[in-house]
């Protein structure tokens, strides 16, 4: 048994646990946190996503032995109680159905919009296009990233409780 | 967590005591009351050891929907769930309304067994349009008792007071006021509905009509979201209970495999490892560890035996094999999945009695005669629009018409197994303490798992309890029911909290499938291009359609070699269509592989139970008449439906005309007919229509493709889909959940398909088993909401159910706008780009 230093959501924790123990059961079950999610173990979903070194990642494939940089997982992405735009344009949108995958659309999306922070439709479908969602959500995942888009440009989108049909 | 004002916002803030409590002291917790109003049907006959603490809740008294808090806040309490469309939201916005409460004062806890009423779950798209109803009833006689309480209480008549925001005022003295909470909280109403049955129940009060609704009818904003969205929402796969263990399946490598050894040896010095459990050919593994679990469930040697002869034909085959097989005798009891079971029933096999009783009546022309007259009230166990298995039906002479036909077309069309391939595996966690099962599931049918499991451990009924939670959407009878048996049998077995998770492969292989069909029709033309007769014969694959939490028929349940005395036999649905066609004859069959038990390839319901495959055979057939009478698909449709005489008291044919030409419009059909004039282009475009009612709600899709004649692949570019469901209770959450189910009709119609060969099957994961990816989505898509009513303004237009109608046309909507492409007429799915191309060339 080892002992693996790991920083999350800018936390230091230090866990007794295997290094070759896929990241994602470290998270969820000694941390407890509740973003990054089994959807397939495989790599293929991206239900896992962690951001490490402003990469999406899939923890489920990830030892935890291997990482090296912050974790940030879903429910880090606010700061101070304030949701990170990404987040709000999701609610403004009310993109998710079911809402399982989103913690990979989410993940995948704040990390291509820090790189690309004005991408095409062409450059969006192509980053997310590793992220499934079987409610098929996507056309309304991609509206609420063109959403944030323009609220990370510049100018917020304001919140309301009522969306206009 | 708790919101600041105190509100239980989530299931576990009052998982423990207090509710129950509170029921219980109310002397509210019934002895579990069947449908009929007698005791039990199965009330285990194990009732060993004292009662249990899980009575069923009252669904007469008040006090088991709705609790008025002393801030003045409100709890609904619910037995209909939210598989993930938003229709949580909805039962609030409703019962804010008949309540007289603030929307954002209340709170909707959904289906765990022991604290809500029985409303079955979700699913059969009953939630708004069947389930709804009591909720309102239920909301509006505690209005009226909260008023009778204010006349006392305040000194004047009731009909001196208004109320509003769960404040009660006399009209002429506005100082005189009391709040719901002043009145009632701590309290119980101790009030009784009447009723036999949940879904009659009644007080003195009668609901709203819609002008008066405030909150229903507004696109409010989903509760449920923003904590998905956070990350604070707590779903069924993060719930930890102390000394919590992990478990993984260890499945058999191939159909009807026969477990001849276990070696233990690679996995029992593991650290984590706990045990291996099994019984008959059902093998699990138990760690301390999650990734221990999983580790060990893979080095695990087992040894299997092959059934002597193979259980299946390969999937290419598969339709070889249905056109020669013989189809299931009349005399075996219906599929039990084929309908949705009602509140209180022990089974859906009540249901199909029901239906079966009715003969197939010889319809009028101008209808498919296969609908439930929509001027009866639902009633209970009557599902929607399921045929008989047996016997053709008749409409006018069929014969005698192919005889005097100036055209007769034929065609033939295909559509595999489907999976529910749930985003993320089955899973469920279950808790032995105290005697006791509790199950945290994300299952769509709480309370027959809770009576199925029961069962299965042959437990008493109230010492087992269902908490729902969160989880994948759920797409009718999926593989959580059986993870949830697995967890509570193996937690009984080794006396700890149990989670079970099923791994990407044995989701992806084993969960139920919708069946495959094999469809062939004829058609009739006289010289004018009229469709004079028509003829459909289907038959599915269907044999044996696994039910909801049958403790004889759950995956764990075969493989330990339980057998059900007769398999359900499933069926072969009708399509369903307002067109007047004067001459018709159909008929459904129902087949099965060579093996029914312990297979992956094992059907039940999934979205649109046998909706999709009859419908891209009938309406791709339809298409091909006009394209062959060289007429525009629309225009072609819309002569036999404006030509219909027959009695259309439900509307549906008025709606069926409405929901059409608002997809043209919306879309801008220009008339003409199909296929496109040839082009030479790399890229092909064209343009399908196709239209169908699932019960109430009446839907039409326009899709419009590209389609790539170098490589095959299709791409839908914009869909339109004009939808009928009569009242709509949260237009933005509407929108978006047709939205999901057009798009999941697309992903049935290019991608999905279940692939086997002759002992297993091989779509194991993402890459063997396809699904819409984002690349695929259209750049545009339109929903048109649509009141075809003829009388669109009444004040008692209901809601109809929407969570499945739009999928049903979609396969054939692409199918026909892929003709309109290339004059290439596909009668297969999925349109996978290999198929495409082929088809090309």
């Amino acid at each position: 048994m080892s002992r693996i230093e790991l920083k999350v959501n800018g936390r230091s924790h230090t866990l007794g646990v295997e290094p070759d123990t896929p990241l994602l059961y470290v998270l969820r079950n000694d941390l407890d946190l509740r973003g990054p999610r089994f959807g397939c173990g495989l790599g293929q979903c991206g239900a896992c996503k962690v951001i490490i070194n402003g990469a999406a990642v899939f923890s489920c494939i990830t030892p935890v032995g291997s990482v090296k940089g912050e974790i940030t997982t879903l429910e880090g992405l606010s700061q101070n109680g304030r949701l990170h735009p990404v987040q709000q344009a999701w609610i403004e949108e009310q993109a998710p159905q079911c809402g399982f995958c989103q913690n990979g659309q989410i993940i995948t999306a704040k990390v291509l919009l820090d790189k690309n922070p004005h991408p095409t439709d062409a450059q969006i479908r192509e980053a997310m296009n590793g992220t499934l969602c079987r409610c098929m959500s996507y056309f309304r995942v991609q509206s609420a990233i063109k959403r944030a888009m323009k609220a990370m440009a510049g100018g917020a989108t304001a919140s309301t409780k009522e969306v206009v049909a | 967590m708790k919101s600041s004002d105190g509100l239980p916002k989530q299931i576990e803030d009052i998982l423990i005591t207090h509710r129950r409590g509170f029921l219980k002291s109310a002397g509210l917790l019934a002895v579990s009351i069947g449908v009929f109003g007698t005791a039990a049907l199965d009330e285990t006959a194990a009732q060993t050891g004292p009662p249990g603490p899980y009575r069923d809740p009252d669904f007469h008294e008040i006090d088991s929907w709705i609790v008025i808090h002393e801030d003045n806040t409100a709890t609904f309490y619910v037995g209909t769930t939210d598989p993930g469309q938003g229709t949580g939201t909805c039962f609030r916005q409703l019962m804010s309304d008949e309540l007289d409460i603030a929307f954002d004062k209340t709170t909707c806890i959904m289906g765990s067994t022991d604290i809500t009423v029985d409303q079955v779950g979700s699913g059969g798209s009953y939630a708004l349009e069947r389930h709804s109803w009591p909720m309102r009833r239920v909301a509006a006689e505690a209005r009226r008792v909260l008023l009778e309480m204010g006349s006392k209480h305040l000194g004047a008549a009731v009909d001196q007071l208004a109320v509003s925001d769960a404040l009660i005022t006399v009209r002429t003295d506005a100082s005189k006021r009391v709040t719901y909470g002043e009145l009632i909280a701590g309290k119980k109403f101790n009030v009784a509905l009447t009723g036999n049955n949940i879904d009659r129940i009644s007080g003195q009060a009668k609901t709203k009509s819609n002008p008066e609704l405030k909150y229903a009818g507004k696109s409010t904003q989903r509760d449920d979201i923003p904590p998905k969205v956070d990350g604070s929402l707590k779903w069924a796969v993060d719930v930890k209970l102390p000394g919590m263990v992990h478990a993984r399946n260890v499945k058999p490598p191939f159909a009807c495999a026969k477990l001849t050894s276990i070696d233990e040896s690679p996995v029992k010095n593991l650290p984590g490892f706990i045990k291996v459990v099994s019984k008959g050919n059902y093998v699990a593994v138990v760690c301390e560890r999650e990734e221990q679990a999983i580790r060990a469930a893979q080095r695990l040697k087992t040894s299997w035996q092959k059934p002597a002869t193979a259980p299946f034909p390969a999937s290419e085959d598969l339709f070889t094999y249905m056109r020669s097989a013989t189809p299931v005798s009349d005399h075996t009891p219906g599929g039990a999945g084929e309908s949705e079971p009602s509140p209180g029933s022990r089974h859906a096999v009540e249901a199909d009695a029901g239906l079966r009783n009715k003969a197939a009546r010889p319809a009028t022309a101008g209808e498919s005669g296969l609908h439930v007259p929509p001027s009866r009230p639902p009633a209970v166990g009557n599902p929607p629009m399921r045929a008989p298995v047996s016997g053709p039906v008749v409409v006018g002479n069929p014969d005698a018409a192919f005889s005097a036909a100036a055209k007769i077309i034929e065609a033939e069309y295909e559509i595999p197994f489907q999976g529910h391939t749930a985003f993320a595996g089955a899973h469920a966690l279950a808790d032995p303490s105290n005697g006791q099962m509790t199950v945290y599931t994300n299952d769509m049918k709480s309370y027959s798992m809770r009576r199925g499991i029961a069962q299965f451990l042959g437990m008493p009924h109230d010492s087992v309890r269902v908490v729902w939670m969160m989880g994948p959407q759920g797409f009718g009878r999926s593989a959580a029911e059986d993870a949830a048996f697995e967890a509570a049998w193996i937690a009984r077995e080794i006396g700890r909290p149990v989670r079970m998770q099923w791994m990407r492969d044995e989701e992806t292989a084993w969960d139920t499938k919708g069946p495959a069909f094999l469809v062939k029709m004829r058609g009739a033309l006289d010289s004018a291009g009229n469709l004079v007769a028509y003829d459909f014969h289907a038959r599915s694959c269907d044999h044996n359609h696994v039910g909801y939490n049958e403790p004889d028929s759950v995956l764990i349940a075969q493989l330990m070699g339980i057998r059900r005395a007769k398999p359900a036999a499933g069926s072969a649905a009708m399509p369903s269509d307002m067109y007047a066609i004067p001459n018709r004859r159909m008929v459904g069959e129902v087949v099965g592989l060579p093996t029914l038990w312990e297979t992956p390839l094992r059907t039940g319901n999934l979205r649109d139970p046998n909706g999709p495959q009859p419908t891209f055979a009938a309406e791709s057939f339809i298409d091909e008449a006009a394209a062959t009478a060289k007429i525009d698909p629309l225009q072609f449709r819309l002569k036999m439906l404006k030509s219909g005489t027959h009695d259309d008291s439900g509307f549906r044919r008025a709606r069926s005309i409405a929901v059409l030409e608002a997809a043209a419009k919306a879309y801008g059909w220009e008339l003409r007919p199909s296929p496109k004039p040839p082009s030479k282009e790399n890229i092909l475009t064209g343009r399908g229509i196709a239209y169908t009612f699932r019960g109430e709600t009446v839907v039409a899709q326009i899709a419009e493709v590209e389609v790539n004649r170098q490589t095959g692949h299709v791409w839908a570019k914009r869909l339109v889909c004009a939808h009928d469901c009569g009242f709509v209770v949260n237009p933005a959450s509407l929108r978006h959940t047709i939205e999901c189910c057009t798009l999941h009709g697309l992903s049935r119609a290019l991608c999905e398909e279940v692939q086997f060969d002759t002992e297993k099957v091989t779509s194991r994961d993402w890459f063997s088993y396809q699904t819409l990816r984002h690349e695929d989505v259209p750049e545009r898509i339109d929903i048109v909401l649509v009141n075809g009513d003829p009388n669109p303004n009444r004040p008692d237009l209901p809601p109809y159910g929407a969570g499945e109608a739009s999928l049903k046309p979609m396969l054939a909507a692409i199918g026909n706008a892929i003709y309109d492409a290339t004059g290439i007429r596909i009668r297969r799915v999925p349109f996978r780009k290999d198929r495409v191309l082929a088809a090309l060339t």
